[in-house]
This record gives C-alpha cells, structure tokens and sequence, in this order.
C-alpha cells in the first residue's frame, strides 16, 4: 500500500516536472510545429512597441520610466546567444510609439513624436536634444496612446485615439445619447499623416488620412500592397449601459476588434456603427438610435478581418522575412492584449495571431500562432486582467527574420524564431 | 426569582439583537456584494484587482480602504474623470456616474469593497455615507 502511495507520488512528480520542463522549453509559450521561443529581456518595465535595427539592436519605448528613469530601453545581444546582454536607455516620457528607419529613431509621447539619429553602431546620438517633428496632439487619459508608422515616402501615421467610449454627451453613461455629429472626430479618433522630414509640425501641417477609428495601437505598412493596415479596439459596455437591448453574453462578443486596410479618406464608423461579426454587418449603436439590428451608411469601410471583441490587438507586423515558413511570407501578426470588458464572462486573448495575406490582401482568416502568455495551467482562462502574467504588445522582426514581442506588465521581450 | 427572571429576558435579548445585527450586517454584505456585480464588476473585475492602466483596483488601494469615506462616497456618486495617480501608478478610463444609489446601497456596496479579497478596512454605516453626501454638497457649493 506504502509503495502504491510512493509510486504515485512519484508519477505525478514526474508529471509535473515534464509539464514544468515541457512550457520553459518556449519560454511558456505554445507555437506552431518547428517554431521555438526564448526570452530575450525580462522585466525591463512597461514595454510598449519595438523597434529593431539591421544589427539586430531592439529599442523598446515604455510608457513609464523605469527605475533609473528611463523610457527608451536599447538591448543589444553582443555574445549572439539570443538573449540580450548590453541593456542601456535614455528619455524621460511614457509614450507607446517606436519606428526605426534607416538610422533615425523615431518615439512618441502621448502628445509628441521626437526624432533620433543613431551611429553606425545603433548609439544615439543626441539623446537629449530629439528634433521635435509633431508635438500638441490631444491626450486625455483615454487612448492617449500615439502610435506611429511609416510609409515607403518617409511619411509618419500617427494614430490619435478618441477620448471616449462612444461620443456619448456624458462620456460612459448609462442610457446617454451620442453627439451628433460628434465633435471629437475633428481632432481624434482617426489616423493623421506627417511628412517626416518637417520639424515642429501640428495638427494643422498634417492631414486626417482616415476618420472613424476608436483607437488604434496596432498599425503597419502592408509594402507589398503599399498601403496602411491598422487595428482597431471596439467600442465597450454595451450591455453596461443598454441593458435592455445587448445581455452580459451579447456584450462579452460585440463589437468585433476590427483590421481595416486603409485608403486615404476611409471612415470606419465610429461612433455612430460598431461591426457585428455575426450578423457581418455595421450597427448603429445604441447611443445613435440603434437597436442591435439597424444597419449604419453604406460607405463606411468594411473591415479585412474581424476578430472576437475586446481582445485588445496592439501591434501590427507584416512578415517579410524569409526563416519563417512560406505561408507566412507578407501576412501580418498582430498582438492581443486581451480583454477586460468581456466580464462577468472570462477574459480572451493574450495571444499572438497571424493573418494570412494573398496577393496583398487579406485572405478574412486568422488563427493564434503563438498563445500561453498569460501562463495559466492548461490554457485556463483569466477571468481577472491583472492576472494575466503577460500581455502581448508591441512586435518587430529581427534581421534573421525571427519576430520579437513585447510585454508590458513586467516587460518580457520574447523571440520566436523558426528552425527545421 | 424576578430579578433572574428579568435577568434571563434580557440576556436572551441581547442574543437576539446580536443575531438581528449579524445577519443585517451579512445581509447588508450580501446586498454590497449584488451592487458591486451589477455596478462595479465589468471595469474593476472580479476579484477587486481593476485593469492594469485603465481601470483603478479597489483590492489593497490605499485610497479605498483609507479614512477618507467622503471622497470613495463622492467618486461612486459623481463617477470619476480625472488623472490622478493611484499607488504610484495612473489609470485612463472614465468612471460613470451613480447618481441613483441611496446612502444605504453605497453604504452597503463601500462595506463590501472594503471588506473583501485582500481588503480589511472598516465597514460604512448608512449615517456615514449621509454626512458625507452632505459635506461634499457643502464643499461643491464653495
């Protein structure tokens, strides 16, 4: 019986052990068949985007300042082992935007973009005196995040959140009507383009190049379609504030986070339609009247891909590498937070998907290519955010054509790469 | 024999006041605990803990399970639309407004918060919640 008990024991020690050994294997991550993942950084505070250079160099923008008061973080890995080892920074404003063009570092604040130049050894030059390239742009509290990209003309997107949920008259009201027409769009809730070579621009020496998007973090430059992609957060609190037309389980699943290529001028709906992913069509909201079922205008931009709600997309990555197998040549991953609104229900994300594309368009697929980051036993679900242990963010591609995201709970940057 | 008598009844008494006051207290829990799922959950989740750089936690806050009733009492009142730090960290979303919560419910759904998951404060009496409601009419009136 003694032996029986020990033996037991024994078995499920090894188990465990196996199980322990089997997630560190990929850094707790679970990946396609061939792929394997490490952390290259570890706790270096909130990190939002990354950038990396030709040698390999990250830069990570942090939305806080670390310890040391930093909030642009250069990791180097010099001994090639896959790990950073040569950790230093510079900056002292939070902020989620970094892009890497050439040699000119560009980072944003949540009011600003500022503009690097590193040497031919990824030191920056001047750290202290960035050239301001576009600064006044509005912050307040709510998606404050500017996140930025570049097309192949040397233009910046920058991407300015609207500072509400719905353009409700009271924002986050139960019941609360909408603005008509919605004064916030003037100034936020769309993309607006700077030409990237000017200093000291605002608002008036750029263009709104797309309307109608909540927020956006996640945004790319498709080179192969030569267009912008970006990702969209829905809007929340459906049931929350309209309880008698959308149910806790309604909610947990509307609106759909939606991926849009954009043309200049596009207006993706918000506030006045969400997407439904099931009935695949734009709803007026309710604070505009709408009941669940009334379709919005007919011209507003349908989405390329629409994903489950809430789930938080941060960062867009079209691959253009050549390690990774070929079906992922030109399709785009995007980074999931995961969901807070999705409450009383458990939380979904926490995951990186990946979006196939043909012929530069999206394909209206996805699937998870790299999940387990919120390093729960067996996939189980959060039911509360903060204790996701990591939360994907931002995403770049190394020089070998490995891909590296970020984490900005304690600030892990995981390299995935891909061997036969 | 009758001062026992009158011994007994109040001793019996005091029991049953005991009782009625326990089970109004798990009961006026009980009734913060529904508040909280209805009002609180969605943005301050489940287990208290809020989400990180959007929406404050009440679990272990300082604020929440510090003295100052009048403020937690006003916040749930009048919601919450500025930026302003929290345990060293900021958070970004709004906070709606409860205008339609009476002294009893907040004084209910205040015990609750403070009360549970890592949280040991002091429950909020109904009384409380009315003199804060008072003084911080006083205070917007100024």
């Amino acid at each position: 019986m003694g032996h029986m008990k020990k033996g037991i024991y024994l078995l499920l020690l090894s188990i465990s052990i196996h199980f322990l050994a089997k997630a560190q294997d990929n850094a707790g991550l679970t990946l396609p068949t061939g792929f394997k993942a490490n952390l290259f950084a570890e706790n270096i505070g909130s990190a939002r985007h990354i950038a990396i250079s030709k040698n390999g160099v990250v830069f990570a923008k942090l939305n806080r300042a670390d310890k040391q008061g930093r909030t642009i973080i250069r990791l180097a890995d010099e001994n090639k082992d896959g790990v950073s080892d040569n950790i230093t920074g510079w900056a002292n404003y939070g902020g989620t935007g970094i892009y890497l063009t050439g040699n000119a570092l560009y980072a944003s604040s949540n009011e600003a973009v500022f503009k690097y130049e590193l040497d031919s050894k990824d030191e920056v030059v001047n750290p202290l005196s960035p050239i301001t390239v576009v600064s006044g742009l509005i912050s307040r509290r709510q998606h404050e995040s500017k996140s930025i990209t570049f097309d192949k003309t040397n233009n910046i997107y920058v991407n300015i959140g609207a500072y509400s949920n719905a353009c409700q008259e009271k924002d986050r009201t139960p019941g609360g009507k909408g603005m008509m027409p919605c004064p916030i769009l003037d100034s936020a809730g769309g993309i607006w383009k700077f030409d990237a070579s000017k200093e000291n621009q605002t608002y008036g020496d750029g263009k709104r190049y797309a309307t109608g998007l909540r927020n956006v973090i996640g945004l790319d430059w498709n080179p192969q379609a030569n267009k912008l992609y970006v990702a969209q957060h829905g809007r929340d609190q459906l049931n929350t504030f309209f309880p008698s037309l959308y149910t806790d389980a309604q909610n947990a699943e509307l609106p759909a986070e939606t991926f849009y290529e954009i043309n200049e001028g596009d207006n993706a709906g918000w506030p006045y339609v969400y997407y439904d992913n099931f009935q695949h069509k734009k709803i007026v909201s309710p604070e505009y009247g709408g009941d669940g079922k009334k379709e919005g205008a007919s011209d507003i931009k349908n989405p390329a891909v629409a994903f489950p709600a809430h789930m938080a997309p941060m960062g867009v990555l079209f691959y253009t590498g050549n390690q990774f197998p070929a079906k992922y040549k030109n399709g785009a991953f995007i980074t999931f937070h995961g969901s807070w609104n999705r409450a009383p229900l458990p939380q979904e994300g926490f995951f990186v998907a990946f979006v196939p594309f043909k012929n530069g368009k999206a394909t209206g697929e996805w699937e998870i290519f790299a999940n387990g980051f919120a390093g729960t036993v067996d996939g189980a679900k959060i039911t509360s955010t903060r204790n996701a242990k990591a939360r994907p963010c931002g995403l770049a591609q190394g020089p070998d054509g490995s891909i590296y995201v970020s984490d900005d709970t304690k600030g892990s940057i995981f390299k995935i790469s891909y061997q036969k | 024999m009758g001062n026992s008598k009158i011994r007994c009844f109040l001793f019996g008494a005091i029991i049953i006041m005991l009782f009625v006051s326990i089970k109004t207290q798990a009961q006026n829990l009980e009734n913060g605990k529904k508040i909280y799922q209805t009002k609180c959950l969605v943005c301050h989740q489940s287990d208290g803990g809020g989400v990180p750089n959007m929406n404050a936690p009440l679990d272990g806050a300082s604020n929440v399970i510090g003295n100052d009733i009048a403020r937690l009492v006003k916040i749930i009142k009048n919601g919450f639309n500025e930026r302003v730090e929290l345990d060293g960290l900021y958070y970004s979303n709004s906070m709606t407004a409860n205008p339609d919560l009476t002294p009893a419910q907040i004084s209910d759904v205040l015990s609750y918060i403070r009360t549970s998951w890592s949280n040991k404060a002091t429950k909020v009496t109904t009384v409380q919640v009315q003199q804060a409601i008072k003084g911080n009419q006083k205070t917007s009136a100024k």
